[in-house]
């Protein structure tokens, strides 16, 4: 139903645009220029849970004040590893497909990087002037080994759990943010207050499943061990000697273990459903998880949802890149999109309306975003929460293969769960996996 | 004499062709034919030969989307015949067909026996009876999903009816391969019973007439007369359901949010989607290449076994 009148209207804007050509040519002014076709339009292809890239009111601005040129979001899926990135390689290695921009998370980019001919060079099209506006490690991401700048800088994590007020107070835990992450200044405490919520509460769980805080664990864990986490700095698999991830594979099996999850793996259907309908207490929250928590809840959400600080401290997981993929027939428009998309007063609007903490220096400095408070989430100061600590945030590096790994751990730390994996052979199988991943 | 001594109008009787009009019109009788089933077998090289014969050559190499391509040999389906994860997706994939088609075909003879019968509005109905197979498979998922989501699910809901705890049919194995399978039979029972029913109206009706006179009850009919003539067309049906049920992707495909892990650790993996997942998301085209062979090899011999069982059906000689 919504594809059919989706094409519907790409025929009707087809139509268009070819009488629009027709008149054009009638009008008979002798000479035709080639740009009189009609306005170019940029693909801009994104992946995330929600409000995901929170591009959609930068767009609609954007094609009000730009008549030549129109942007068009194609939101391909809300998984990165298991679904966008594959299809992603798979446009980029055959040549078509892809759009002018694409977005690129964290756990791609090491790939995206190995492959400069993927990629048009945004050096040339004058973007080298942007590197100021960048941590270094943002920028120095975007820029392959052989010098070529093909990626600029959206996002970046930032650390928070998001918590449903309604369900604590039902539980009899305080409810205000400060008090909230008072109660759990380590995650050994966050499990002991899940069990005294539980032990209230009976039709809604402590936390979503496992993934979700054996990421933020393993972020956290990270910055302790090297910065790295399933490969080191030469792209060597060291999953079973990093500590990082034992200590995150450990947590969330005694998350499970004790019966605090709602057994519900993140960005899927039943997973979205679960936010809005309370089947969970809390959520790790990097900013970007933010839009993906008000966008699933919708209205009815708003004001139950609240942000407290994050146990153990801090954590940067998650952010994203726009590239130009070589393959784009309007490169130069399209670096215009990627270089407005990053601008930062783009990026701050973003921050503000859907919570993605900017990567854009200036945004991170702006008054409006250190200020920056979300109505959705009963006015918590995010502002204060995400932008204070952006500056000091440290870069995890993630090997070539990180998205191939991520999926298979990610299936088995989800697999001790849902009871498929049996929690004494749940290790060695995190192993053997990322080994047969790795390929 | 010798025939060519013969009067050239004696060659060519009764009118005098050009030689060229002759010869256009021996190319229209012997090459037209081919002509004109040529675009089936053209169609069928670019997109049957060649890509069977593409992926026959890609098997016996180590083929990496975006990296090398090494000769292997047989490697490729070496290790694949000690992949664990393989010969998961390969019982996934036969326990879902047995679970699926079994039922399918008994609903589907009795279905078309009930449709064969004297009743109102019997156009009506047997044509409703394939309303499920025009809708579209991706529909039909997220709907059927939804029916087996693990919360606020209508089926764990009428299960609570009974005192059933809430079933993950996600994470269970069986309990995963039965709600596929009732995917696949929602969508294709009827389907098959339609073709079940072209079979039983070309059964002559004096064999179910002699057989009344000589006092055989009508079920004693369907047994001895239906089920024996209907051998061709279960042949059919069934090496249809077993090429359908053994490249089974889209329903467990979209049962997981368009993933083909197929649940958390491949509960319900099927070899086609061990196949693309190996293609399309670790890129080693080599090795999915090598399981679709090994796949086309299931298939066939599903279809052999399949054959014999089916010829039996109905007392052969």
């Amino acid at each position: 139903m919504l594809i059919s009148k989706r094409r519907g209207m790409a025929a009707a804007t087809a139509l268009a645009a070819a009488t629009l050509a027709v008149a054009s040519c009638g009008s008979g002014s002798g000479s035709s220029e080639p740009t009189s076709s009609g306005p170019v339009t940029i693909r801009v292809q994104t992946f995330g849970g929600g409000s995901n890239f929170g591009y959609k009111n930068a767009i609609t601005k954007w094609n009000a004040e730009h008549k030549d040129i129109q942007i068009k979001e194609e939101h391909l899926t809300d998984q990165f590893e298991q679904q966008y990135w594959p299809q992603m390689i798979q446009w980029l290695t055959s040549g078509t497909g892809a759009g002018d921009v694409v977005g690129i998370d964290e756990g791609g980019m090491g790939l995206a990087k190995a492959h400069p001919e993927w990629w048009a060079d945004l050096k040339e099209h004058g973007l080298e002037s942007r590197k100021a506006d960048f941590p270094a490690w943002k920028w120095e991401n975007g820029v392959t080994a052989d010098g070529k700048l093909f990626g600029l800088g959206t996002d970046i994590g930032g650390m928070s759990l998001c918590y449903r007020k309604d369900l604590f107070e039902k539980a009899g835990l305080p409810t205000d943010r400060d008090e909230v992450g008072a109660l759990w200044p380590t995650w050994d405490d966050f499990l002991k207050v899940g069990q005294q919520f539980q032990a209230k509460v009976k039709d809604s769980k402590w936390a979503d499943g496992t993934n979700t805080l054996y990421q933020v664990v393993l972020y956290q864990e990270a910055a302790k061990n090297g910065n790295v986490t399933y490969f080191d700095q030469q792209n060597n698999l060291i999953v079973d000697k990093n500590a990082a991830v034992r200590t995150a594979f450990d947590f969330a099996q005694k998350l499970t273990e004790q019966g605090l999850t709602a057994k519900l793996r993140n960005f899927t259907d039943e997973w979205a459903a679960g936010i809005q309908k309370g089947s969970f207490a809390t959520l790790g929250c990097p900013s970007w998880m933010l839009g993906a928590v008000s966008d699933n809840a919708g209205e009815d959400g708003k004001g139950k949802w609240d942000v407290a600080s994050v146990p153990g401290g801090g954590g940067n997981w998650g952010g994203s890149w726009l590239a130009v993929p070589k393959q784009s027939k309007h490169p130069k428009e399209a670096a215009m999109v990627a270089d407005y998309l990053t601008q930062a007063q783009t990026e701050a609007s973003i921050f503000t309306d859907f919570g993605n903490m900017p990567s854009n220096v200036k945004a991170q400095q702006d008054p409006a975003v250190q200020s920056a408070k979300n109505e959705f989430f009963n006015d918590a100061p995010i502002g204060e929460i995400f932008a204070k600590s952006a500056a000091s945030l440290q870069p995890v590096f993630l090997g070539v293969k990180h998205a191939q790994v991520k999926s298979a751990i990610e299936s088995v730390v989800q697999g001790m769960d849902d009871g498929s994996v049996a929690y004494d052979k749940a290790w060695q199988q995190l192993v053997d996996d990322a080994v047969k991943a790795a390929g | 004499m010798s025939l060519d001594t013969l009067p050239r109008t004696a060659r060519t009787p009764r009118r005098d062709h050009p030689p060229g009009r002759r010869w256009r019109s021996r190319v229209d009788v012997k090459a037209m034919p081919y002509v004109l089933v040529s675009p089936y077998f053209l169609l069928f090289a670019a997109f049957g030969l060649f890509p069977l014969a593409f992926t026959l050559y890609y098997s016996l190499y180590d083929y990496d989307l975006a990296g090398t391509t090494e000769w292997t040999g047989l490697g490729n389906y070496a290790a694949l015949l000690v992949d664990e994860d393989f010969w998961n997706a390969v019982v996934n994939t036969v326990g879902m067909f047995v679970l699926a088609t079994v039922p399918q075909m008994l609903l589907a003879l009795f279905l078309a026996n009930a449709l064969n019968k004297r009743f109102r509005l019997r156009l009506a109905i047997r044509m409703s009876v394939l309303l499920p197979l025009v809708t579209s498979v991706v529909a039909v998922a997220v709907v059927f999903t939804q029916l087996f989501a693990r919360d606020w699910g209508l089926v764990n809901y009428i299960l609570s009816w009974f005192g059933v705890d809430a079933t993950n049919w996600r994470a269970e194995r069986i309990p995963s391969w039965l709600a596929i399978a009732t995917m696949v039979d929602w969508r294709w029972t009827g389907y098959n019973a339609i073709i079940f029913l072209a079979g039983m109206q070309t059964i002559p009706r004096d064999l179910y007439e002699a057989a009344a006179i000589d006092g055989a009850s009508r079920r004693r009919q369907f047994w001895q007369i239906t089920l024996p003539m209907l051998r061709p067309t279960m042949i059919f049906v069934v090496l249809n359901s077993t090429i359908g049920g053994l490249t089974l992707f889209s329903e467990p495909t979209t049962f997981y949010n368009g993933n083909v892990d197929g649940g958390s650790q491949g509960q319900f993996q099927t070899v086609a989607m061990f196949i693309v997942k190996q293609g399309f998301r670790e890129f080693d085209y080599g090795y999915a290449a090598a399981a679709a062979w090994l796949l086309f090899l299931l298939i066939l011999i599903g279809a052999l076994v399949n054959f014999l069982v089916v010829r039996r059906i109905g007392g052969t000689k």
